[in-house]
């Protein structure tokens, strides 16, 4: 049999007996065809590939990185847990050395779940790419990590949920929120006043190609990765920049998510979006795995490919060089820009509606951030969901936190006024602890 | 009478069951170059005063086709392989000559590529020039549609001895073990039907009535003619012979392990309520991993006849077997030599048994009692240490639903069964190890030939049913047929339970009904924009195992 130049840790788990609703887009079916695929293959039987059998994430790995209103268990089912635990166990896999890299290709995904957790958002409750990531610092100790998602949808949960943080580098590549949910991610998201260029959005246009997307990976997200430096790269792996699938509007291929998998070079993927189940998911983990385990993927093809199918107009070729130089240049004034946006503040916020689209759901927030050349600053977001019947304040006292600011959040939760709010919520990253009155 | 012959690579094994009972057992040493002569041998003793017309049952379990692919005495074959998109497939060309062909299948079955008729004229050219006479044809989800194999049978078979098409091997998918498994399967066909051959000559001139049965890999059996389509399926059948063995003589019902400890290896099994855990895909032979279904068996290079040395002023045992025990005549001490310097077994000279432990616990400044003891001890704890890493891996595997992960069963052994010349005095140190009862059957120096004697045919069948394209194919026997949009489930469940119950009957299965069970089902709704086109049934259905024939079990070695 063949043997894998690096070695891979695989998690398997398509939830058979789980779905939104029957013909749900997230339905039990969805994995099934690359099951298929992946044992026909005999991928398990290649030296060096390993799988590895989930388990549910605990409580406690939740409340790390969100605040579920009222509580955890309301919020996450077991699916959830057990695709966020899914990716712990490709961590571990990684963090002991027992493999060079892990794929988690599990369900439900997680990447537009934000800090405030009233619902599900884009078929996500809560984030499993964070709570991995956040699991995996409070084991393993400080780590610089680059997040990298190639999810055809932008990962505004994702983003929310590192805003602040410039030890986690968020980059998206996404089609362009002006045509497709949630709408956002835009060059001017940029990350927090504490951490401002440690969010790096690239809004690509509908009918983007295979051209277009290894573009970007070798002239802006490499470059920027070279210059970041981080311990460990996490592919946020979604599939749906694929260009048979049937809710998005791109031009990519197997061999292309492939090769951008072997450009990037990431520690650890976790599978996230992508909604062909037939046409492309079989062929696009397959050439993932392929890609991670060093392995020959030119034979990966997609039963109705082309090369016209992932051709791209010479317009887009030409704005997604323009988008490129002007993120990879703004990204080296971050320091500047940071220094311009902040001058004289002591504190800034701003005020947000999330909509929660699975459910129906509206909520209204003001975030406030200290100013701080210290620490990531202590936040607090004022949130109201009126669907819900909830008001509450969540105060955010962050993993590097400087005294001053923990005092200014100790202070804040203690002084909350309970008849406001029907919750007060402090997340004390340092402490690993969640308060809640 | 029910006759069972397990040949070992040393040993050929056989009983003589009657009456429910073990009447005579023999051994015979194995000759490698003839393989009918160790089988007449033993045979002939077994029947000796009695009338063959009166025997029930042959079981024989060989290795006749094991030893030729190890010792790399198998046939040329000529390979044609339809890898479709996916993996390179350049590692599987295991054959003398190997065609990759265009055209493909998809994981619906659908045809995406088309067969080139051309290329086959090519491939026949190829094979003459090498003067290749057997084939093997495999393509990448055959499984889900053969009519690529079947296309290709019908343009060669003809012009060629024997042909093995892929999707008759296993409903399981797994392209590389399929292309392994129908290679070695074309490989050993010529030597299996010499052999078969000879076994049915033997028999009619010993006026034998029925015909002998072959076993397999998972404690089932098959027709010797049965098995001149599928020879591969005969490998590596002795640990199941064991297996078997074990359980018949000391039954339960309960998760326990089963030790065959041999001169030297100790084959490691596990039972969970009382059934044999199986291979989850198939058996592994050499380099080869393929899709003969075979009870999950760990082999550790631990035995009786292990050699013994000290290194960094510790006891180390094996994995290198030197020669026989330095009572015997051998060149180094191993675990027999304790047994034999401790007055535990009276064979050989003991006097040079103790010579040989003393010199061992010299530099450790041990008594010959306390080297001796200590050799056991580490051999005792070996197997236990595999027994543990085992038990973890198997606890450990992957599952796929939530309802799996929230519920997860562990295989908890309450005992062990230990078979093999060696088990009845290994006992007292296996407890210690083990921390479990051991319990050594009486007859286990030839449970191997009772388990054999005691098997029934087996067989799996997987079903796939996919309503939108209106198809049902069991690719095992070849099986397709047309099915309505509201085939359900249960129906597929029916359908598998007839197609088996069928299979088994052609395999020489004359018991009452067959205990079929489900292995594996799933049935999923297929949904494309907001609608269900129809549903994607998978089922896999087998018989257990079965053993029948032996009064009460056996007695327990005190």
């Amino acid at each position: 049999m063949l043997k894998a130049p690096h070695r891979l840790g695989l998690v398997f788990f398509p939830a058979y007996d789980w779905a939104i609703s029957p013909t749900h887009p997230e339905r039990e079916e969805r994995l099934l065809y690359t099951q298929d695929q992946v044992w026909e293959e005999g991928i398990l039987d290649i030296d060096g590939i390993t799988e590895y059998r989930p388990r549910p994430a605990g409580i406690k790995d939740v409340e790390r990185v969100h605040i579920c209103v009222p509580d955890v268990r309301s919020r996450a089912g077991d699916s959830d847990l057990i695709a966020a635990g899914g990716a712990l166990v490709a961590a571990d896999a990684v963090l002991r050395g027992e493999v060079d890299r892990a794929f988690a290709i599990v369900r439900p995904p997680g990447h537009h779940a934000q800090r405030i957790v009233y619902g599900n958002r884009g078929f996500c409750n809560i984030n499993i790419e964070a709570i991995m990531i956040e699991y995996i610092r409070r084991r393993y100790g400080p780590k610089r990590i680059a997040i990298v998602d190639t999810d055809c949808h932008h990962g505004d949960g994702t983003q929310d949920i590192y805003w602040h943080d410039k030890d986690t580098l968020y980059i998206s590549i996404h089609q362009d929120g002006r045509t497709l949910y949630p709408g956002s991610g835009f060059l001017p998201e940029f990350g927090g006043p504490n951490a401002c260029g440690y969010t790096l959005n690239l809004p690509l246009p509908p009918e983007t190609g295979e051209e277009g997307f290894l573009y970007a990976v070798e002239n802006l997200i490499l470059p920027v990765l070279e210059d970041f430096r981080p311990d460990l790269i996490i592919n946020s792996a979604g599939q749906d920049n694929h260009y048979t699938d049937p809710i998005t509007n791109m031009r990519f291929s197997a061999r292309g998510y492939a090769r951008l998998t072997e450009l990037l070079q990431p520690h650890i993927a976790v599978l996230e979006g992508g909604y062909s189940i037939e046409g492309a998911l079989p062929y696009v983990n397959l050439g993932i795995i392929l890609a991670l385990a060093g392995l020959d993927y030119s034979w990966v093809r997609e039963p109705d490919y082309s090369p016209a199918k992932v051709a791209q107009p010479r317009e887009i070729t030409d704005y997604i060089a323009r988008l490129c130089r002007e993120t990879y240049a703004a990204w080296r004034q971050r320091h500047e820009i940071r220094a311009r946006s902040v001058a004289g503040r002591k504190e800034i916020s701003r005020q947000r509606r999330v909509y929660y689209d699975t459910e129906g759901l509206l909520e209204l927030q003001k975030e406030t951030t200290l100013v701080c050349d210290d620490c990531a600053g202590l936040t607090w977001i004022d949130s109201r969901c009126a669907d819900r019947g909830e008001h509450i304040l969540a105060v955010f006292i962050p993993r590097d936190a400087c005294p001053r600011c923990r005092q200014e959040g100790e202070k804040l939760f203690r002084r909350a006024d309970r008849r406001t709010y029907t919750g007060v919520y402090l997340q004390d990253r340092p402490e690993d602890l969640l308060l809640k009155e | 009478m029910l006759i069972g012959l397990d040949m070992g690579g040393t040993h050929t094994d056989a009983v003589l069951i009657s009456g429910g009972e073990v009447i005579r057992h023999v051994k015979v040493l194995t000759d490698p170059a003839d393989f009918l002569a160790s089988v007449r041998e033993a045979l002939d003793t077994l029947l000796e005063g009695r009338d063959p017309a009166t025997v029930r049952r042959i079981n024989l379990s060989t290795t006749v086709c094991t030893n030729a692919i190890v010792e790399g005495k198998t046939e040329p074959v000529g390979l044609l392989l339809e890898p479709g998109p996916g993996l390179n497939p350049s590692f599987l060309a295991c054959a003398k000559v190997n065609v990759f062909l265009q055209g493909s299948i998809d994981h619906r079955g659908r045809e995406t590529g088309s067969l080139k008729v051309g290329e086959l004229e090519a491939a026949k050219e190829q094979f003459a020039a090498a003067g290749i006479r057997c084939l093997a044809a495999v393509g990448k989800f055959s499984v889900r549609n053969p009519a690529h194999e079947l296309e290709i049978a019908k343009r060669l078979e003809g012009s060629y001895d024997f042909i093995t098409l892929g999707h008759r091997l296993s409903g399981r998918l797994a392209f590389p073990r399929r292309v392994y498994t129908a290679y070695l399967n074309s490989s050993v066909w010529r030597v299996y039907s010499r052999f078969a051959e000879a076994v049915r000559s033997y028999g009619k001139s010993r006026g034998l009535k029925i015909e002998p049965f072959i076993l397999k890999a998972d404690g089932g059996t098959l027709t010797l003619s049965g098995a001149m389509n599928t020879p591969v399926e005969t490998i590596l059948s002795g640990p199941a012979a064991s297996i078997m063995g074990a359980l018949a003589l000391a039954p339960g019902e309960d998760d326990c392990v089963i030790l065959d400890v041999g001169g030297t290896t100790t084959d490691i099994a596990f039972c969970a309520g009382g059934v044999p855990l199986f291979e989850p895909q198939g058996i592994r032979l050499g380099p080869y991993p393929t899709l003969v279904r075979s009870f999950f068996v760990h082999s550790i290079g631990l035995g009786g006849d292990s050699s013994v040395r000290i290194a960094d002023r510790r006891m180390a045992i094996g994995p290198q077997r030197q020669g026989p025990p330095v009572a015997l005549g051998g060149p180094a001490p191993t675990p027999t030599d304790a047994f034999i310097a401790l007055g535990m077994l009276p064979v050989g000279d003991r006097g040079l048994a103790v010579e040989a432990i003393e010199g061992l616990g010299r530099s450790l400044g041990l008594s010959v009692r306390a080297t001796a003891h200590s050799i056991l001890d580490e051999l005792a704890a070996g197997i236990a240490g595999a027994v543990g890493r085992l038990l973890n891996y198997l606890n450990s595997r992957p599952v796929y639903t939530i309802r799996e992960v929230l519920t997860e069963r562990k295989l908890e052994p309450r005992r062990v069964i230990a078979v093999g010349a060696p088990a009845p005095l290994l006992k007292p140190f296996l407890e210690k190890a083990l921390g479990l009862p051991v319990e050594v059957p009486s007859l286990a120096g030839v449970a191997n030939a009772v388990g054999a004697a005691l098997s029934h045919p087996t067989a799996t069948l997987a079903v796939f049913a996919d309503t939108e394209r209106g198809v049902l194919t069991a690719p095992e026997i070849g099986w397709q047929e047309r099915i309505g949009r509201s085939f359900s489930l249960d129906d597929a469940r029916q359908r598998a339970f007839a197609l088996l119950e069928r299979r088994l009957r052609e395999l020489g299965y004359t018991e009452g009904t067959p205990e079929i069970e489900v292995i594996e089902e799933q049935s999923f709704n297929m949904v494309r924009g907001f609608y269900t086109v129809g549903r994607n049934i998978r089922l896999k259905v087998q018989n257990r195992p079965s053993l029948g024939g032996l009064k009460g079990g056996g007695n327990c070695h005190a």
